[in-house]
C-alpha cells in the first residue's frame, strides 16, 4: 500500500426492482458478498434489531425501506476520488499481482485505526475508508446486510453505518506444534477471522511437541524436529501463502518462536542448544530449557531470527517466554559455576532474565517490536518500552491485578486469560467469553488506554484439523465482538440472537461453524 | 455354522518382522488371538476374497457380496487401479468370529453374515502399510465375540437435523468400532423431521423446514438399508408423552392444553392421554412406524414427563377422578405408557423404554428392555439392581452420555465404566444386555459431530465387546485407540486426537 492513500472509496451500486420476487444474483456479487441467511424468526427468541450484523458496528441505523439486489446491475467499484484505484489488489480480484507493501510500518499501524463509514442507499452504497483495511472490513459489514427471502432473492436494507475497532489488536492464537495443521485448515480460518473482523493471526508455530517451521538457515530444526520432515512442515512457500492470504484479508500474522522454555523439538535439530539436564553427576540424557550460558546459542538466535524477521513481514514478532523450568538448569553444574560466576546466587529467575535480555537485544537489531508472555514481565526482566506484554495466568482477579500492574508500568498490554478456547465445557461457554472486558481492572484512563487488545487462543494438546475449526466457531466471534464493539454492548440476548443467525452464515459460507443451541441453519452444512 | 474363506495372493513369500506390534493393534480388543512375528505382504493386485466350499453363504450373499468391495478398499486405500467388475466377480462370500492368517490365505469363519462382517473389520485391521506402501499382515490366530450382544450410538435428529449424509457417515465408523445398533432418536420437542406417510403433517408442520429438513420415506429406507448392510440395526424412538412438543403442530388435539387459572393458557404440555382419539392417532402412526423400521424393537421414549401442565387441566383432573388416580400423576403416565407399549406389542414389537417407566412401576409386559440414563454410578448401578431384580432386560446409557463434553481426556472415564458391577445374582447380570452411547443434539449438528463422537464413542465400544478383564488397563488401551483414532482418520472419519502427536495421513477437510 502506499503511503499517498489516505483514502479509499467504493461504490456499492444497487438497483431496485421491487415486486420481482425471482432474482438471481451471479457470481459476481458472491466473490464479494456470499450467501446471507434469512434470520430465523421463530427460534431466537427475539430476532435483534440488528439483524445479523456481528460484530456489531460502533454506530448503525437501518431503515424498513429495502432494496432488491440484482445481479445483472450490481457493481463493486472504485469512487472518483478514492485514492485506491483499480490495481489495488486488496480490493480488487485476488489473482492481481500488484501488491501494496506490507512491509511499512506505518500501514500495518494503519489497519488498526481504520475507521468505515458505509451508507446504503437506493441506488449506491459508499464505503469511505482512511485506509484499505477499513475498506475490507466494511465490504464484510455490507455483506451481513445482505439478506435471503425464502426465494433466494437478496435485499438490503437502507442504512447508515459508522464503524471502528474498539481494540486494534484482535488476534486469534492456534498451535501447530502439539498437531500439525494442515495449510488448507489454517486457510479456511484465515477466511472466518476476516468474517468476524479478527485482524491478528499469532502463529504459535513451534513447541515441546514439534517443530514443523523448515527453516532455510537451519533446515535440520524441521528434519529432525517435525513430526514428519515432508508431511508435517510448513515450507517456505506454505509461510508465503498463509502471509498473503491473511494480508489479502486485512490479518497480520505474528509468529511465536516460544524460547526459553517449550522447546524440546528444537533441540533434535539442534545439538547443543538445549541445557543437558543431570541425574546426580552424570548427564541423564534428557534435556531441558534452552542453554543460556553458551555463546553458540546467541550466535544461533541471532541467525535464527534474522531470517525469522525476513519471513515474517509483521512489525511484531512473538518471543514466548513462558513456563520456563529451572529444575533442568539446577541439575546441571555448567549452569551452577555460570551463575556463581554471575553472582546470581540460587535465583534461576535471573538467569531466565540474563536469557531473555540478551534475546531481546538480538530482536531489536531486526527492527522488530515483540510480544512476551506476562512471565517475563512477572520477573523483572528490562524491557524496552514499546514491548507487548501477554496476559495469559489465573483467574479473574488475578489476571485484573496483573492488567493493573503492567500498565501502571507503562507497557501496552494484551489478554488472553478469559479466552482459552482450547478449554471445552458442556452448554453455552460463549457467554462467559463475551462477557469478559480487557479494560475491567483498576487503573487510570491512560492506563486503560494501555490495553491494545486481545486474543483467543486454541492451544493444540487436543486440537487438530479434525476439530479444529467447530471448536473455535462461533465461539471465537464472542471474543470478536467484545474487542471490536463499543464496551457498552453487552446484551446477551441480542447478542445470541445475532450471532445465531451470524454462526448459520458461517455455515453457508462453507466454515462448520458449530450451533449455539438446539435450532437450524437454512442451509445446513454439507461437508461430510 | 457357516464357513467362509477368504484367500490372498498364491505366492506369499514369508519376512520377519522386527519390529511390529501391529496385531496388538486391534480395536476392538478381540476376546482371544496369538499373532506371530512372522509378515506376508499382500498384493492388491492379487488379493482376494472368496466363500469357502463348505460355507452356507455364497455368491450372491449380498451382505458379504458388499462388504468384500467395501472392505478391499479399505484394506488398500492407495490402491485405485481396480475395476468395479472384478472385484464384483470375486468370489464369495460371508463370515464371522474365527479368524486365522497363515501364509497365502487368511480363513474367516462365522455362524452368521453379521459375524462375518466383524470379522473382515479385524481382517481389515491386521493389515498395515510400511513406509514404502506395502502391505503387510502377520500371522495371525484370533477367536472373537462380544461380550454384550446390543452396543448402540443414539443420535438426535430433533435438537439439529443431521443431513442423511452424516448419518451414513456415522454408521460407517459404527461399523468400524464394531457397534450394532443405531438408536435414532429420530423426533423430539423442538423438531419433528420424520415425514410419516399416514400423518405428513407432523413434518410439514413440525420440521424444522417442510421441504429440506426433514427424512423422507425414501431416506429412511436408505438409513436402513445402509446400516444393514454394516451389520447394524436401526432402533427407532418415538418419544412420548413427554417431548413431544413439535407433534403437536401438525397434530391438533394430541398435546394437553395447559391452563392459567381457569382459561387456557395457549402452550400445551405432554400428549392427552385422556382422550380416546390420542390412542387412535398413536396406533396409526406405531402401525406406520413399525412397517417402516423392520427391527423387532422399537423405543417408545416415557422419560422426564412434566406434570405441571396436566395438573392445570380440568379435563384431565376429570380423567384423573373418573379412574380413580386420585392426585398421583404418576398414574395417569403409567396408564398412557401400558396402553402405548400395548399398541406396539400388538404389532409384535418389543418395547424399549426409558428408565422412567420402571420408575413409576407401570405394568408393562416382562420382555419390555428398561434404558438406564440417570445418574452417577452409585445410582445407575441402584437402578441396574433393582430392574433386574424385578427380572427386566437392561440397557446402560448413562455413563456414556457424550454430549457432555470437559476438556481433557475423558475418554478415559468411558473406557473405566463396569456394566454388570452392581450387587446381584449372576442371572440378573444376564439381563444387561449392553449399553449405548447417546449422542444428544442441543450443541451438536454436523459441523460437530464427528469429531465430537469419535474415538471417544470407540472407549465404550470396546467396553461393550471385549473382555474385561483383559481392558481393565485403560493406560494399555491408549496406544492402540491412538493408532485406530489414526485408522479412522485414515478412513475418513473425522476423528478428533486423544492427546498430542501426528497420524501420517492427518484429516484433509477444514
Amino acid at each position: 500500500m502506499s503511503t499517498t492513500l489516505k483514502f479509499t472509496a467504493l461504490l456499492l451500486a444497487l438497483s431496485l426492482c421491487r415486486g420481482l420476487r425471482h432474482d438471481y444474483i451471479d457470481n459476481y456479487i458472491d466473490n464479494y458478498i456470499d450467501e446471507v441467511t434469512e434470520e430465523e424468526a421463530e427460534l431466537v427468541a427475539q430476532p435483534s434489531k440488528y439483524g445479523s450484523l456481528w460484530p456489531l458496528p460502533q454506530k448503525v441505523q437501518l431503515s424498513e425501506v429495502s432494496f432488491k439486489l440484482t445481479s445483472s446491475s450490481f457493481r463493486i467499484v472504485d469512487a472518483k476520488d478514492s485514492t485506491a484505484g483499480p490495481s489495488c489488489s486488496l480490493l480488487q480480484d485476488h489473482n492481481n499481482n500488484i501488491l501494496p507493501s506490507f512491509n511499512n510500518p506505518d500501514v500495518a499501524h494503519a489497519m488498526f485505526v481504520s475507521t468505515d463509514e458505509l451508507s446504503v442507499n437506493q441506488p449506491y452504497a459508499v464505503l469511505k475508508a482512511p485506509k484499505v483495511w477499513g475498506a475490507l472490513h466494511g465490504l464484510e459489514t455490507f455483506s451481513q446486510l445482505v439478506y435471503e427471502d425464502e426465494y433466494g432473492a437478496k435485499s438490503i436494507n437502507s442504512t447508515t453505518i459508522s464503524d471502528f475497532p474498539r481494540f486494534a489488536h484482535r488476534g486469534i492464537l492456534l498451535d501447530s506444534s502439539r498437531h500439525f495443521l494442515p495449510i488448507k485448515v489454517i486457510l479456511a480460518n484465515l477466511e472466518t477471522m476476516a468474517m468476524n473482523k479478527i485482524n491478528v493471526f499469532h502463529w504459535h508455530i513451534v513447541d515441546d511437541q514439534s517443530f514443523p517451521y523448515l527453516s532455510r538457515t537451519f533446515p535440520q530444526l524441521s528434519q529432525q524436529g517435525a513430526y514428519h520432515p515432508y508431511t508435517h512442515v510448513y515450507t517456505p512457500a506454505d509461510v508465503k501463502m498463509v502471509i498473503e492470504f491473511a494480508r489479502l484479508r486485512g490479518i497480520r500474522v505474528i509468529p511465536e518462536f516460544d524460547t526459553p522454555g517449550h522447546t524440546q523439538s528444537w533441540g533434535k535439530g539442534q545439538p547443543d542448544l538445549l541445557t543437558p539436564c543431570y541425574s546426580g553427576s552424570k548427564p541423564s540424557g534428557t534435556f531441558g530449557p534452552v542453554n543460556p550460558i553458551l555463546n553458540t546459542t546467541y550466535d544461533f538466535m541471532s541467525q535464527f531470527f534474522k531470517e525469522i524477521s525476513a519471513v515474517f513481514p509483521d512489525a511484531y514478532v512473538h518471543l514466548g517466554g513462558d513456563e520456563v523450568d529451572f529444575t533442568c538448569w539446577k541439575s546441571n553444574p555448567d549452569i551452577q559455576k555460570f551463575m556463581d560466576q554471575q553472582g546470581f546466587g540460587q535465583d534461576y529467575s535471573k538467569l531466565e532474565s540474563f536469557y531473555i535480555q540478551k534475546l531481546l537485544d538480538i530482536v531489536t537489531t531486526t527492527e522488530k517490536g515483540y510480544t512476551i508472555w506476562q512471565e517475563v514481565f512477572d520477573n523483572g526482566v528490562k524491557l524496552k518500552p514499546d514491548t507487548l506484554i501477554h496476559v495469559w495466568k489465573g483467574n479473574q482477579q488475578q489476571y485484573q491485578n496483573e492488567m493493573a500492574n503492567v500498565t501502571s508500568s507503562g507497557y501496552r498490554t494484551l489478554l488472553s486469560t478469559p479466552w482459552y478456547l482450547n478449554r471445552i465445557s458442556y452448554g453455552q461457554d460463549w457467554q462467559g467469553h463475551y462477557k469478559a472486558d480487557p479494560q475491567d481492572f483498576k487503573g487510570t484512563e491512560a492506563q486503560k488506554k494501555l490495553v491494545i487488545g486481545g486474543e483467543a487462543c486454541l492451544w493444540g494438546e487436543y486440537v487438530d484439523a479434525t476439530n479444529l475449526t467447530p471448536r473455535l466457531w462461533p465461539r471465537a466471534s464472542a471474543v470478536a465482538e467484545r474487542l471490536w464493539s463499543a464496551k457498552d454492548v453487552t446484551d446477551i440476548n441480542d447478542a445470541f440472537s445475532r450471532l445465531s443467525v451470524h454462526r448459520c452464515r458461517m455455515v453457508d459460507r462453507g466454515i462448520p461453524a458449530e450451533p449455539l443451541f438446539s435450532s437450524y441453519c437454512p442451509h445446513e452444512y454439507k461437508g461430510i | 455354522m457357516v464357513t467362509y474363506f477368504f484367500f490372498s495372493s498364491p505366492t506369499v513369500s514369508v519376512c520377519v518382522c522386527f519390529s511390529c506390534h501391529r496385531t496388538q493393534m486391534l480395536w476392538p480388543l478381540p476376546q482371544a488371538f496369538t499373532s506371530s512375528t512372522e509378515r506376508y505382504p499382500l498384493n492388491p493386485q492379487a488379493f482376494y476374497f472368496g466363500y469357502g466350499r463348505q460355507s452356507a453363504a455364497q455368491q450372491g450373499c449380498s451382505v458379504l457380496d458388499s462388504a468384500f468391495r467395501r472392505y478391499f478398499s479399505l484394506i488398500f486405500p492407495d490402491y485405485t487401479d481396480v475395476g468395479v467388475d472384478a472385484l464384483s466377480n470375486l468370489l464369495p462370500v460371508c463370515v464371522l468370529d474365527n479368524l486365522s492368517v497363515s501364509a497365502g490365505q487368511a480363513s474367516l469363519k462365522a455362524e452368521t453374515v453379521w459375524g462375518a462382517l466383524r470379522g473382515l473389520e479385524t481382517f481389515s485391521q491386521l493389515v498395515y502399510q510400511n513406509d514404502f506402501g506395502s502391505y503387510f499382515i502377520n500371522k495371525t490366530e484370533i477367536e472373537d465375540f462380544p461380550r454384550f450382544q446390543f452396543r448402540g450410538i443414539l443420535l438426535d435428529t430433533s435438537r439439529h437435523y443431521l443431513p442423511v449424509q452424516a448419518i451414513l457417515k456415522t454408521l460407517d465408523a459404527m461399523a468400524y468400532s464394531k457397534f450394532n445398533v443405531f438408536h435414532w432418536h429420530i423426533v423430539d420437542d423442538p423438531s419433528f423431521p420424520y415425514q410419516s406417510s399416514s400423518f405428513p403433517d407432523l413434518s410439514s408442520k413440525g420440521a424444522f423446514h417442510p421441504m429440506t429438513h426433514i427424512y423422507t420415506q425414501s431416506d429412511v429406507r436408505r438409513v436402513i438399508s445402509h446400516a444393514r448392510l454394516w451389520g447394524i440395526r436401526v432402533l427407532p424412538e418415538f418419544d412420548s408423552p413427554g417431548h413431544t412438543t413439535s407433534w403437536g403442530k401438525g397434530q391438533p388435539g394430541l398435546l394437553t392444553p395447559c391452563y392459567n387459572g381457569g382459561t387456557p393458557s395457549g402452550t400445551f404440555g405432554p400428549v392427552n392421554p385422556a382422550l380416546p382419539s390420542t390412542y387412535q392417532f398413536m396406533a396409526r402412526l406405531f402401525k406406520e412406524v413399525s412397517s417402516v423400521f423392520p427391527d423387532s424393537y422399537i423405543h417408545l421414549g416415557g422419560d422426564e414427563v412434566d406434570f405441571s401442565c396436566w395438573k392445570s387441566n380440568p379435563d384431565v383432573r376429570a380423567f384423573m377422578q373418573k379412574m380413580g388416580f386420585g392426585s398421583d400423576f404418576t398414574k395417569l403416565e403409567a396408564f398412557y405408557m401400558e396402553n402405548i407399549v400395548n399398541i406396539t406389542s400388538a404389532l409384535n414389537k418389543t418395547s424399549i423404554v426409558w428408565q422412567d417407566v420402571f420408575d413409576y412401576h407401570e405394568r408393562i409386559p416382562k420382555d419390555t428392555v428398561l434404558h438406564i440414563w440417570k445418574g452417577i454410578p452409585a445410582k445407575y448401578q441402584e437402578e441396574l439392581s433393582r430392574i433386574t431384580k424385578a427380572g427386566m432386560r437392561v440397557l446402560l446409557a448413562a455413563p456414556w452420555y457424550i454430549n457432555h463434553i470437559s476438556y481433557g481426556q475423558d475418554w478415559r472415564n468411558y473406557y473405566t465404566v463396569q456394566p454388570q458391577n452392581f450387587s446381584g445374582t449372576e442371572e440378573q447380570k444376564k439381563l444387561v444386555i449392553g449399553g449405548e452411547v447417546c449422542m444428544w443434539g442441543e450443541y451438536v449438528d454436523a459441523t460437530n459431530l464427528s469429531p465430537r463422537l469419535w474415538p471417544r464413542a470407540s472407549a465404550a465400544a470396546e467396553r461393550l465387546w471385549s473382555d474385561e478383564k483383559q481392558t481393565s488397563n485403560v493406560d494399555k488401551a491408549f496406544p492402540r485407540l491412538q493408532d485406530f483414532r489414526c485408522k479412522l482418520l485414515r478412513r475418513g472419519i473425522q476423528a478428533e486426537p486423544l492427546y498430542v502427536g501426528h497420524c501420517k495421513h492427518e484429516y484433509q477437510g477444514v
